[in-house]
């Protein structure tokens, strides 16, 4: 008795709120265009038009943008500045999943989100396609062909270090040492963490492995941990501030921001194991504000968007496009760590399977 | 009707956990029935992280019992109602709720790499981990484990202490027996059931730890606790419900024995000594 009246409650509920959403929808498709489903600005009219329906819009909603994380403080700033369209940003420290399981159907949801590569890959029906007038710059690998997520901007696999502590870093084989003793440490546990894992497959390489086969990697933290120099511990601002952790396996651009901390702070990416890691844009399919999403795609992906992800030390996707056309900024892109070499990027396949297998021998390589 | 709280509590706070427990250890994540999780305890690395966890609860059971049994023998010899006694007693019953989050961050302040003893020692010449950081190693555990493990015993073993009365050993001098043929014969015996028991309930007690290694290794599932929580939190897609629930099985199983060892020991205990 109890459960049924308590289920036809939540019945009621859920369709008032269907109801709510349907208002919603319908409020906002009043225009010439319904941007909730137009694929691309000169299909919706062109950017004037799309830009007088964000406005009429008013607001845009975002998730999980931390403002010192690929400079994304002076994206937001930038948009309101531009546009004089308000964003609202919530929960600034959110992981990718969180941003996802945010589409609930209310006004307060995230018009749009920047993921990880797997969260990307498992969630596209809850994203609605659309190109940016600049897709063309965006290569054909890190882009789903319709528009339903893109890759915005990434990194390499790095060793950070503090170069007051070890030596200089020229070779991961380096770390195996006896001045690393009881300093290396991941930013992540290979287990669990997408970060960890690139850390164990960068290792891998450098070690004579492959993207197919991670067990060099492997067995490369069982030599750290035999040598005395592997360190249980998760990088952090906090361990790396406090010297617990003063080598780190990490994405290049977020070790970046150790040096604020620690001044003697190095990268170094190892020119024979480049690993690529790319984050993704995606629009929510129930955007609250379908023109705001929108118009925020095309802001990010404008010249002026990318050199602010640039200036952040993320490499946004356009660099190789921007670059030939000179309209990168040359002293933000002279700031990066220099990789030469060819950077590989493991296929969806390739992270399970060395998933797999880091998880059936981890434990018994580090302890 | 008066005994209606005591079953409302134990169902709802043990048996509920457990009848959940048994039965999703028997599920795949897709919600198939299985005998699989099972069968998947003797992958090697489960095996490891099930030995590295019997290790460095049965070292710091019985280090932990000795020095406590040392130390609560200290405090029994005093005056019962002596500043002593109570200051060891309360300070006990704190540290032995030390345990968790708190302990670990004591210990990385004071022990870890950049902990001020270790900064101490070391800009005098000694280096604590020259040949590695052993803190992080099953040693490095044990030792934090003891400052929990030690109050414990104290608790614990002090009331089976009490139980010993004066006048058997004056009945054993006057008999010409020496202190040796004392602890042999009489207290030895009359204390071992109790000092056991309490050494099992101090393993029960390291076993099911898991805030205090959480918080000092935040990476790998090298103890047991850790793996069970390795298998439920993933970004890689690699959650498994089923055989973290059937490691759970298992541990309970583990503590049952030991607990029910420790019934049957303190059952012995109480007859000799009221």
């Amino acid at each position: 008795m109890k459960l049924g009246s308590l289920s036809r409650r939540l019945g009621l509920a859920a369709m008032a709120i269907l109801f709510v959403a349907a208002c919603g929808s319908s409020s906002t498709a009043a225009g010439a265009t319904n941007w909730a489903t137009t694929t691309s600005a000169s299909a919706g009219g062109g950017m004037a038009a799309l830009v007088a329906a964000a406005k009429a819009e008013g607001q845009l909603n975002v998730i999980a943008l931390p403002p010192d994380w690929a400079d994304y403080g002076d994206l937001i700033s930038g948009f309101t500045a531009k546009y004089g369209i308000p964003i609202n940003s919530v929960n600034p420290n959110g992981s990718s999943q969180q941003e996802v399981d945010a589409f609930d159907g209310t006004p307060n949801a995230p018009d749009v989100v920047d993921v990880g590569q797997a969260v990307a890959l498992n969630n596209t029906a809850k994203f609605a396609p659309y190109m940016v007038s600049t897709w063309g710059d965006i290569p054909a690998g890190a882009k789903e062909p319709t528009g339903l997520w893109f890759n915005d901007y990434g990194g390499y696999m790095g060793i950070g270090y503090d170069s007051s502590k070890v030596p200089t870093i020229t070779a991961v084989s380096d770390l195996l040492g006896a001045a690393f003793k009881g300093k290396v440490a991941l930013s992540g546990d290979p287990t669990k963490s997408n970060q960890g894992l690139n850390g164990v497959i960068m290792a891998g390489i450098a070690s004579g492995g492959t993207l197919d086969d991670v067990s060099k990697g492997v067995a490369f933290f069982h030599s750290l941990k035999q040598a005395g120099n592997y360190v249980p511990v998760v990088c952090t601002a906090a361990t790396v501030k406090a010297g617990q952790t003063p080598v780190c396996f990490e994405w290049d651009y977020l070790s970046a921001s150790h040096g604020k901390d620690v001044s003697t702070w190095k990268i170094f990416v190892p020119t024979t194991a480049i690993i690529g890691g790319y984050y993704s844009q995606a629009i929510n399919k129930a955007a609250p504000h379908p023109a705001a999403a929108r118009l925020w795609e095309e802001y990010l992906y404008s010249d002026a968007g990318q050199n602010f992800w640039l200036k952040g030390g993320a490499r946004p996707v356009r660099m190789a496009a921007m670059t030939s056309a000179g309209t990168i900024n040359a002293t933000y892109a002279a700031a990066l760590p220099q990789v030469p070499g060819t950077p590989q990027v493991p296929t969806g396949a390739q992270t399970a399977a060395a998933s797999s297998y880091v998880v059936a021998n981890w434990s018994q390589a580090v302890s | 009707m008066g005994a209606v709280p005591f079953f409302a509590y134990v169902g709802l706070f043990l048996l509920l956990p457990t009848a959940i427990i048994v039965v999703g250890s028997f599920f795949t994540k897709d919600g198939t029935f299985t005998l699989a999780n099972f069968s998947d305890i003797n992958k090697p690395y489960i095996i490891k992280s099930f030995t590295n966890s019997l290790i460095i609860s049965s070292v710091s059971a019985v280090v932990g019992a000795v020095v406590g049994a040392v130390l609560a023998y200290a405090v029994v010899t005093g005056n019962p109602n002596g500043i002593l006694r109570r200051l060891v007693t309360s300070a006990a019953g704190v540290l032995a709720q030390f345990g968790g989050v708190a302990l670990a961050i004591a210990a990385i302040a004071t022990l870890g790499s950049a902990g001020f003893v270790t900064q101490f020692l070391l800009d005098r010449g000694i280096n604590i981990y020259a040949n590695g950081l052993w803190i992080y190693d099953p040693p490095g555990i044990i030792l934090v484990y003891l400052y929990f493990q030690i109050p414990l015993m104290v608790l614990v073993f002090l009331p089976a202490l009490d139980g010993l009365r004066p006048q058997w050993r004056e009945a054993t001098e006057s008999l010409g027996g020496s202190t040796w043929h004392y602890w042999r014969h009489v207290a030895g015996p009359l204390l071992a059931p109790s000092f056991l028991g309490c050494t099992l309930l101090l393993f029960a007690n390291a076993f099911s730890a898991y805030a205090t290694v959480a918080a000092l290794l935040t990476q790998g599932g090298v103890y047991i606790t850790l793996e069970i929580q390795n298998l439920l939190t993933s970004e890689t897609e690699q959650t498994q419900p089923g055989l973290a629930q059937a490691l759970a099985l298992t541990m309970i199983v583990i503590v049952v024995i030991v607990m029910s060892l420790y019934t049957l020991l303190q059952r012995r205990t109480s007859k000799w000594l009221q």
